[in-house]
């Protein structure tokens, strides 16, 4: 914020960082042989709902903005508890999973709803199963950064995982270094 | 004051003797230079001894306020009230007021002029984060803070760099007002009293320093005392480990609820000083579990 946003106590609108998204496929080869994690298949985008330059009130119209060719992608809009829409997309294939949910950012910054983009999820599961729990990796917009989100129970999250899954990814992807911003999502519904 | 069931250690005990000494030495001096400037001794005396005491006496409320805590029943809170029930009967003591601070950083402090006006605070943080066996080790930790005076002790302790300050500002202040009328019959007083701040700077950072290490030894004979009450000094070292450092950093808080204050998102400031705060003005990690893992040593008998 410049000096006269702070005189006039104004604050502008944060635009979400898009690009370091394609970041994940290459984090999630180390994934998989550092810590035993595939990708879940997956995928969920976050942001709150309500009037950008068009009406995106109802879930028909988010999904007709996005124009996503039926059959291509399985993709479903859930609102959680706390209010907020979950664009669910479900792909095998984590490169076109990482492509279309930018595709589908690129949508919503282009109709004004940039600055209501919260983050993006991302499931990893481990591949022989129980493992160490799953991890999901969230993708902060403002921020342009990730982290590693591991819950366990309904309030509890697994923090020793969490803190591996950084210190493998160090290189790979831009981790989020303020491990105050690594918040929580409880019962999100990304798998 | 009722003995309770907690031991203590030679080493440290040597250690808080001789800081303690030089923060009666650093008395002495300020105590001196007052008797030099001859004049509002009584003056100050009373005022350090008014804030002293105040900072004694409501230091519970003081703690509880700083930390927006509030005072929780049995009924509110049950396991936590069961946990410390069954604390204060292993050592003997009586049953302190019982606190929790709605906030996620995990913390917890004791507080309070005396062990029957004591108050023991945890913060919805370290409970959401924390088994029950290593709540119980924290608040064992914080137990031994309320035994052990704690509040007392570091009130008298911080008395010092208090008196000093209190001098220096009045030995500055009687040099400008002083330097302002006739000056050649006061030249010399100016002088002495530019001095006289002087050592009062040097006396408040050496008692700040005093005080800081002697809160350290506090917190690390609280450990040792928490630990030995419960007896798995392990249990206390876990607890540690997750609510400090990066473990302890990492929030608890939904991402979604805290979207709306991104903005004013500060780090927010632990409250220290003489309420007897967990885990802020501290010996680093690694000295508290060497030392747990020295008394683990000893409690099985290969000291």
């Amino acid at each position: 914020m410049g000096l006269f946003d702070t005189v006039f106590g104004r604050t502008k609108q944060v635009q979400p960082k898009l690009d370091n998204l394609f970041a994940l496929p290459t984090a999630a080869l180390t994934l998989r042989t550092s810590l035993d994690l595939v990708p879940s298949g997956h995928a969920g985008l976050c942001f709150k709902a309500g009037s950008g330059e068009i009406e995106v009130n109802s879930d028909a119209d988010i999904m007709s903005l996005l124009n996503f060719e039926a059959g291509a992608d399985a993709a479903t809009i859930a609102t959680d508890d706390l209010g907020f829409k979950w664009l669910l997309l479900t792909n095998e294939d984590l490169d076109e999973l990482v492509t279309r949910l930018h595709s589908a950012n690129e949508t919503l910054v282009e109709h004004g709803l940039g600055p209501r983009l919260l983050c993006a999820v991302f499931g990893f599961s481990p591949a022989r199963p129980p493992g160490e729990g799953a991890v999901k990796m969230v993708y902060l917009f403002k921020q342009g950064s990730w982290y590693p989100f591991a819950p366990i129970a309904a309030q509890d999250r697994n923090n020793e995982l969490e803190l591996r899954v950084r210190s493998f990814l160090g290189t790979d992807l831009p981790i989020e270094k303020d491990l105050s911003r690594w918040m929580a999502l409880w019962g999100l519904p990304v798998s | 004051m009722s003995k309770s069931n907690i031991e203590s250690d030679a080493g440290l005990n040597v250690r808080m003797v001789i800081t303690g000494l030089l923060l009666l030495v650093l008395y002495m001096i300020i105590v001196g230079v007052l008797l030099a400037l001859k004049l509002s001794f009584t003056f100050v005396i009373v005022i350090a001894g008014a804030m002293l005491f105040s900072q004694y006496f409501f230091s519970d409320k003081i703690a509880m306020f700083s930390m927006r805590a509030h005072e929780v029943t049995a009924a509110e809170e049950p396991q936590l009230h069961a946990i410390v029930d069954r604390l204060c009967l292993l050592a003997n003591m009586p049953k302190p007021r019982i606190g929790v601070a709605e906030i996620d950083i995990p913390n917890a402090f004791a507080t309070g002029r005396s062990p029957k006006a004591a108050v023991v605070c945890a913060t919805r943080g370290i409970m959401n984060r924390l088994s029950d066996e290593e709540l119980e080790a924290v608040l064992a930790h914080e137990l031994s803070h309320v035994a052990h005076r704690d509040v007392a002790v570091m009130t008298i302790a911080s008395g010092v760099g208090m008196l000093a300050g209190l001098v220096g500002r009045m030995a500055m202040w009687g040099a400008m007002l002083g330097g302002g009328d006739n000056r050649n019959s006061n030249d010399n007083n100016g002088a002495i009293e530019l001095v006289v701040w002087l050592v009062s700077i040097v006396i408040s950072i050496v008692a700040y320093l005093l005080t800081m290490a002697l809160s350290r030894y506090r917190e690390l004979a609280a450990d040792r005392s928490g630990a030995i009450l419960i007896g798995k000094p392990s249990v206390l070292a876990s607890a540690l480990v997750r609510i400090t450092g990066d473990i302890g950093r990492i929030p608890r808080t939904d991402l979604r609820k805290a979207e709306g204050m991104n903005a004013f998102f500060f780090a927010p400031a632990l409250a220290g000083g003489t309420a007897a705060s967990l885990f802020s003005t501290h010996p680093s990690l690694e000295k508290r579990l060497d030392a747990l893992s020295k008394l683990e040593r000893e409690l099985n008998g290969h000291a």
